[in-house]
Formats: C-alpha cells, sequence, structure tokens
C-alpha cells in the first residue's frame, strides 16, 4: 500500500478550500491524503510547497497576487514538480486551453467522485512546461530567485534588463540584482513583446530605455568607440554590440 | 339613462384594458403615440429638425449664397420663440395630452403649435413689412407639427413595441456563471460548519434568480434595487469575507425613484470581480445614491489592482446598463466611468421619476 497522497489546497476562498478538505476527508478511505498545506495565493503556495513539499497541488485559476497558471508554471520549474489539478468555477477559455493542452482540471462546485479520478492520474498527468506556456502567452509575472535558500519572486515588470554572466542570469530592477536559474534564450523567448536584445549577453525592457550614448572602452583608447545604452532609473549604461545596433535604431529613432 | 351611462363607461374601460393588455404583450394596437415633450432629447430633436427645416427654406428662397446668413438668422429669430414657446407649452400639458384619445391629442399639438406661431407672428409683424399672409406662421407651425409627429411616430413605432422589447429582452444583464458556480461552490463549503449560513445563501440565490429570471421591461423602484444589491453582496460575502467591504451612502436616496431594472447588481459584480477579487488586501466598494433636484445621481468606486487587464467584461456589462438607460431615459441619462488613483468610478445620473405612474 502506498503512503498517503501529499496535498497541497491553494483557493483565494476560505469556504472552497474547505469544501475540497470535506472531500478529501471523505475519500480518505478509497485514497488516503493528508494536507501539507493550504495557501491563499501563488505566492503563498510557493512558500507553502518549498517548506513541506506536495505530491499534489489543488490549484484555484483566479487568484490575487498571483494567480493559478503562474503557479503552476513556477511549480513546474522546481526540481521535483508536483502534480498540479487545476480547479476553477467557470471560465471557458482556461477550460477549452485546457482540453487542448490535455491538462487535467476540476470544475467548481467540485465533486468527491470526480476529484478522486483527478488524483489518481494526478502523479501521472503532471502538466508539462509546454503546455503551461500555451496558457499563459503573455509570460509569467514573477521570478523565482534563490538566495541563500530563500525563495525571493521578482515581479517581471520591474526588471530593467537581464544579463547572462559566466554560469548564471541577473535581472536588475531599479533597487537591486537577483540571480536567476534561467536561461537567457528562453527569457528572450518568453517576453520577446517586452525586451529586446542589445547584446549576446543582454536583454533590455523596451520602457527601460532612456537613449543612446556614443563613447569609447576606458581600457582600449585606440579601439572604434562603441554605443552605449542610457537607461531610466539607473546610472549604468550597457554596451549595445554592432549587429544589435540597426534594431536599437530603429527602436530609437536615431 | 344611467345604466346607458354604465356600459359607456364599461366599453370605455374595457378598450383601456384591451390597450393595456395589448402594450404589455408588445403588440400595441394603439394608433399613434405622443412623444414626451418634458423630455431634453426630444426637445434637441425637434429643435434640430426645425432649424435644418428653416436652413433648407433659406436656401429654397435665396439664389445668392451671401444672403444665406442674413435671411437664416431672421427666419431662425422667429423660428425659435415659436418652437421653445410650444414645447414648454406642451411639456406643461403632456399629462393632459396623454388622457386624451391620441387623434385628438394629435390636433392638440398641432393647434398648439399654430396658436404659438400665430401669437408671435403677430408680435413680431410690426418689424416685418410684408403684411401679405396673416396667416403665414399658423399654417407653416401646422405643416412643421404634422410633420414632426409622423416622424416621432415612426421613430417610436422603429424602437417599438416589438423591437425594444426584444432589445431590452437581449439586454437583460445576465449573470455571470462565475459568480453562480462560485456560490453553490462556497454554500457547499460551508453547509458543514455552518448549515444556517448556507442556508440563508441559498435563500438569497434563490431570491436573485427570481429577479434575474423576471421580465424585466419595467421600470422598478430603487429601494428594490438596493435590496437586491445588499442580497447579492452577501452573497459575495460568504465566498470573500473580510476581504469584502462595503459603505452605503444612501440617506439622501429617493427610495422611489425608477431605475431601469437589474442597474446596480451588474455594476457590484463587476466591482467585484474586476475590483476585490483581483486584490491581495481587503477593498472597499462604495455606493452613494443623492437626489439632485429633479435628478438621482448615483456613484460606484471601487479599488482596483493595478495592471488587471481583464476588462473586456466590464466594458459589456457597462454598454448593456447605457443601453437600457437609452431606452428607458432617451437622452437624459448619463453613464461615466473614471480610473482615479487607482480607484475605478461609474457614475450614472438619470432623472427623477417617481413610483406610481399617473
Amino acid at each position: 500500500m502506498s503512503a498517503a497522497l501529499r496535498v497541497l489546497l491553494v483557493d483565494d476562498e476560505a469556504p472552497a478550500r474547505t469544501r475540497l478538505r470535506d472531500l478529501l476527508s471523505d475519500l480518505a478511505g478509497e485514497l488516503p491524503s493528508r494536507i501539507v498545506g493550504e495557501a491563499a495565493d501563488g505566492v503563498e503556495a510557493l512558500e507553502r510547497q518549498a517548506a513541506d513539499p506536495a505530491d499534489v497541488v489543488l490549484v484555484d485559476i483566479r487568484m490575487p497576487r498571483m494567480d493559478g497558471i503562474e503557479l503552476a508554471q513556477h511549480l513546474a520549474r522546481l526540481p521535483q514538480p508536483p502534480a498540479v489539478v487545476f480547479v476553477t468555477a467557470y471560465d471557458q477559455y482556461a477550460v477549452k486551453a485546457f482540453e487542448l493542452a490535455a491538462i487535467d482540471y476540476l470544475l467548481k462546485p467540485v465533486k468527491a467522485a470526480r476529484l478522486a479520478e483527478a488524483l489518481k492520474k494526478a502523479r501521472r498527468l503532471a502538466p508539462d512546461a509546454p503546455a503551461l506556456r500555451q496558457l499563459a502567452p503573455q509570460g509569467r509575472r514573477h521570478l523565482r530567485s534563490l538566495e541563500r535558500g530563500k525563495m525571493l519572486l521578482v515581479p517581471v515588470a520591474d526588471v530593467l534588463y537581464f544579463k547572462a554572466e559566466l554560469k548564471y542570469v541577473t535581472a536588475r530592477t531599479k533597487e537591486r540584482e537577483y540571480v536567476l536559474e534561467e536561461s537567457l534564450a528562453q527569457l528572450e523567448e518568453e517576453y520577446v513583446a517586452r525586451f529586446m536584445r542589445i547584446h549576446r549577453n543582454c536583454i533590455v525592457a523596451r520602457d527601460a530605455i532612456a537613449g543612446v550614448a556614443r563613447e569609447k572602452d576606458a581600457a582600449d583608447a585606440e579601439g572604434e568607440p562603441h554605443w552605449m545604452l542610457l537607461l531610466h532609473g539607473v546610472a549604468e549604461r550597457l554596451q549595445v554590440s554592432r549587429r544589435q545596433w540597426p534594431q536599437v535604431k530603429e527602436l530609437l529613432g536615431v | 339613462m344611467g345604466s346607458i351611462r354604465e356600459k359607456g363607461r364599461d366599453a370605455g374601460e374595457s378598450r383601456r384594458q384591451k390597450e393595456l393588455d395589448a402594450e404589455s404583450r408588445g403588440q400595441s394596437a394603439s394608433p399613434a403615440r405622443l412623444p414626451d415633450f418634458r423630455n431634453m432629447g426630444v426637445w434637441l430633436r425637434i429643435l434640430l429638425a426645425v432649424n435644418l427645416g428653416a436652413l433648407a427654406a433659406a436656401l429654397a428662397r435665396n439664389r445668392e449664397l451671401a444672403q444665406l446668413p442674413r435671411e437664416f438668422a431672421e427666419l431662425a429669430a422667429f423660428v425659435e420663440p415659436v418652437v421653445l414657446g410650444s414645447l414648454t407649452l406642451l411639456g406643461a400639458a403632456q399629462r393632459r395630452l396623454e388622457r386624451l384619445a391620441p387623434p385628438a391629442a394629435m390636433v392638440a399639438v398641432v393647434v398648439a403649435a399654430m396658436a404659438v406661431a400665430q401669437f408671435f407672428g403677430l408680435l413680431f409683424a410690426p418689424m416685418f413689412e410684408s403684411a401679405a399672409g396673416l396667416w403665414r406662421p399658423a399654417l407653416w407651425a401646422a405643416l412643421a407639427a404634422g410633420l414632426l409627429l409622423a416622424w416621432f411616430d415612426l421613430r417610436w413605432r422603429a424602437h417599438s413595441p416589438a423591437v425594444t422589447e426584444a432589445r431590452l429582452m437581449a439586454l437583460t444583464a445576465r449573470i455571470r456563471p462565475h459568480f453562480f458556480f462560485n456560490s453553490l461552490n462556497a454554500v457547499l463549503g460551508v453547509i458543514r460548519s455552518d448549515p444556517r449560513r448556507a442556508e440563508a445563501a441559498l435563500e438569497e440565490l434563490s431570491d436573485l434568480f427570481r429577479v434575474l429570471m423576471r421580465d424585466s421591461r419595467e421600470l422598478v423602484p430603487l429601494s428594490e434595487e438596493i435590496a437586491l444589491a445588499r442580497q447579492y453582496l452577501e452573497l459575495e460575502k460568504l465566498r470573500l469575507g473580510d476581504r469584502l467591504r462595503i459603505r452605503w451612502d444612501i440617506e439622501s436616496c429617493p427610495p422611489d425613484a425608477l431605475v431601469p431594472p437589474l442597474m446596480l447588481q451588474p455594476l457590484l459584480e463587476n466591482a467585484v470581480y474586476h475590483g476585490i477579487e483581483r486584490l491581495e488586501s481587503p477593498g472597499e466598494i462604495a455606493i452613494r445614491v443623492s437626489r439632485q433636484g429633479d435628478r438621482v445621481a448615483f456613484e460606484l468606486t471601487n479599488p482596483y489592482a493595478p495592471g488587471s487587464t481583464h476588462q473586456a467584461g466590464n466594458r459589456m456589462a457597462l454598454a448593456n446598463i447605457r443601453e437600457r438607460l437609452m431606452l428607458f431615459f432617451d437622452l437624459e441619462a448619463q453613464l461615466e466611468t473614471a480610473e482615479r488613483a487607482g480607484f475605478y468610478v461609474v457614475s450614472i445620473a438619470f432623472p427623477y421619476r417617481r413610483g406610481g405612474k399617473p
């Protein structure tokens, strides 16, 4: 006999969580489970999952701060991703998208039999990252950053640029820099509408660009001057590569 | 004698009853209908039409374009007081006119316009040397009034009865399935721990649906709308708990003012769906209704999360309410929205019409 299924409940409405709790305890004989945590939004759920990992996460879609789809995207990137089952009241677009992506979902009001069915196959049917990308074409709104074992969430709206360093990618906001476990190429693809490449190692938020200046490399006084990108909010300048210059020029209209 | 009189009254009453029945079935048999002369929209349309007519007349009389402005100005100087005078008179007499049989009312309107025109004609006569055609103002007025009445009748037929009713039926605010299923789920959530709360919620839900499924082609008192809104908000409180806060400011609200049915609830639903539900901290919905002279001002304010993009549903609900306001109040109702520092404000102003029609 297998161990009890570890379940995390994520819904911003308390009665909806109560309902799931009741149903899970009704199903205990047939399908032993243990609720390891409850959360009222995506951010809280990520913290819970980090503190006490669950096998299955039951996720409401409409939630403040971080919605269910984005939560699932973050969960799918964890080293041991849990299975995710979406729970939704009524959202014809989401439901259609789930069906297209073969993602399992439950409709509210949730029925015990349907919940049992979903949990039984949940382990086998964890939604994968590409399927989730289809559900959220505008990309995640937050990025996860680990700092001394602590999870930080960086709002993508605050990021001025991403830069690839030797072994990792950093995100720069007005206030500070964050280290991410991401690849620059994937970030560029995910946020193609908002960021543009200015160099092999750097993509910049279009609306953070303040202007350009031509200057010589301090170390190489003899060499060709470079185009440097000026940004709103920070004093640093970023080098534009010769290859990306035409695109930057077009955007700025210089 | 007496019995004949009785019969006559009975017949009249039963005819009236038949008309009412026909109207409520949406197949009005009444031959024509008077425009509402107290309505700003009607005034504007009449003024515009008459001035266009005056311009056309000035054009017809003049071959030379240079003469046109002077000619038009002279005509307008005469036409404007006639139109405004007639409309004031007719507006004051509206209720009496409505009590007359439609053909008699039409004749009365034409005669009133003729009389006003003739009065101003005599008043202004010393200013014009052409004494010829003493009856010309009255004849022109009769023609204009006749044409306008025909136009309004045509317009009314185009909008009603079947067309307007069909539009009203189609426009009747529909509840979001999202709200319905979430509410049922919430009731199921509390049914074991708090059966009484669940009972109350189901009762509220059934009341709400009774109103939603009702025929909504007639104006309802504001007090009814407010009661319904409170029930709706109780249901949302079950789901959202402390996250939803409400402030009512309705002390100077006229409870007997007539409003289109289901005007409030969809606006509140929008405020919850786009505002409160998307906020991580509690938010307050403020509702203010007050009487301002012969108008009623309504204002709903809710906080909204920055960057919330799902506004299509909101626009649809607003367009729906705007169109229903227009069908009921013509140009006399305004609906405006504004976004102010993280708050979304919907303001509606409409004429104060009391319940218990004449």
